[in-house]
């Protein structure tokens, strides 16, 4: 039974797509069966970040209106044979999508997938309603910025009414808070929220910190999700996120500042 | 530095403590008649802030409501705050 995962915040540009490039890559490098699909019909991105924007030739939005089948619409990715991608089209707004229709690709996809990750728009309207209806858990992707943590709240009071499973009465999504951009230096100092600050506001389980990194710039402009590159502080963060999600206990790590050196502290800046 | 400050050993309030306290206030607010709570209370708020403003200028914030179960009783707990005299 495929297990649905939805990647949602409400704010926009905080990492949902860069999560959902990660996640799925992880789950697909543990050997899991996984598709990512992104519900941004209008404005994708998904395709750059994981490097196949030139292999696109059917959108999702195909799929529900009957133009091409799934097997030709799905990208094989290129470095993980476990792992395929679902585009959102480009030309068409999210009206595109409808409830039926996406039921019925989530259906087929079931089937054949371990994994189902769903990239939400940003927002509240059509598509990132859509992207959550039918997820069996959550990742709320979250900065530590006021109007990010507002907006992560708003989503989570609809993940608790506007889902399927609580509409049918079948228990609830799981939530789990995904903190990035997090910049220990800057909360030492006061001048950002802390893991615990958001933890305490939001009241959900936290899956994973991913600190403020220049690898995730590096990572898109290459097309290749931040996690393939294990040298990077963020792709390990995003290594142990997912080994936490698959039930490995995982100590958190870039939560503290790196102490300065003595010739950093004579020289840094 | 605030040498007075220093010997009582105040903290100086950092952003992100400020930050924390602005959003505890707007969450609870966006949680009002969610989760937990009839599910008259917003208009109910909606209402007593109406009547508050009749007589005093307050924000959006200034009435919150809560519902607590104790002992099998619910306890609806109002809070109005009123600005400042000055």
């Amino acid at each position: 039974m495929a297990k649905i995962v939805v990647v949602t915040s409400g704010k926009g540009g905080v990492g949902k797509t860069t999560t959902s490039a990660s996640f799925s890559t992880g789950l697909a490098m543990r050997g899991h069966k996984t598709v990512v699909i992104d519900f941004d019909v209008g404005l994708r991105n998904l395709d750059l970040i994981m490097g196949c924007e030139r292999r696109v030739v059917f959108d999702f939005v195909n799929v529900i209106n009957g133009e091409a089948n799934l097997r030709q619409a799905l990208i094989k990715d290129k470095a993980n044979e476990n792992l395929y991608i679902l585009a959102a089209s480009q030309t068409r707004d999210k009206d595109a999508l409808s409830e039926e229709g996406v039921e019925r690709v989530l259906g087929e996809l079931a089937k054949e997938f371990d994994y189902i990750v769903c990239d939400s728009p940003a927002g509240i309207e059509r598509g990132a309603h859509l992207a959550m209806y039918f997820a069996d858990e959550a990742l709320v992707v979250t900065n530590p910025e006021v109007s990010s943590v507002r907006d992560s709240d708003r989503v989570l009071g609809l993940l608790s009414s506007k889902t399927r499973k609580v509409e049918k009465g079948e228990g609830r999504v799981k939530e789990h808070l995904v903190l990035t951009r997090y910049n220990p230096a800057r909360v030492a100092k006061g001048e950002m929220l802390s893991v615990d600050d958001v933890k305490e506001i939001l009241a959900i389980p936290l899956l994973g910190v991913i600190p403020e990194s220049p690898a995730v710039l590096t990572s898109s402009n290459a097309g290749s999700p931040v996690i393939a590159n294990q040298e990077t502080d963020a792709g390990r963060a995003y290594d142990d996120l997912v080994a936490r999600f698959l039930g490995e206990d995982r100590p958190h790590r870039y939560l503290t500042a790196e102490k300065k050196g003595f010739l950093g502290r004579m020289f840094g800046a | 530095m605030d040498w007075l400050k220093f010997f009582r050993g105040e903290q100086p309030k950092t952003t992100a403590s400020v930050a924390k306290e602005r959003l505890q206030l707007v969450v609870a607010h966006q949680r009002d008649g969610r989760a937990n709570g009839p599910v008259y209370l917003p208009k109910l708020r909606e209402e007593l802030l109406g009547v508050v403003r009749k007589y005093v200028t307050v924000p959006d914030n200034a009435v919150q409501i809560t519902v607590q179960r104790e002992d099998g009783l619910e306890v609806l707990e109002m809070n109005i705050t009123l600005p400042d005299a000055t």
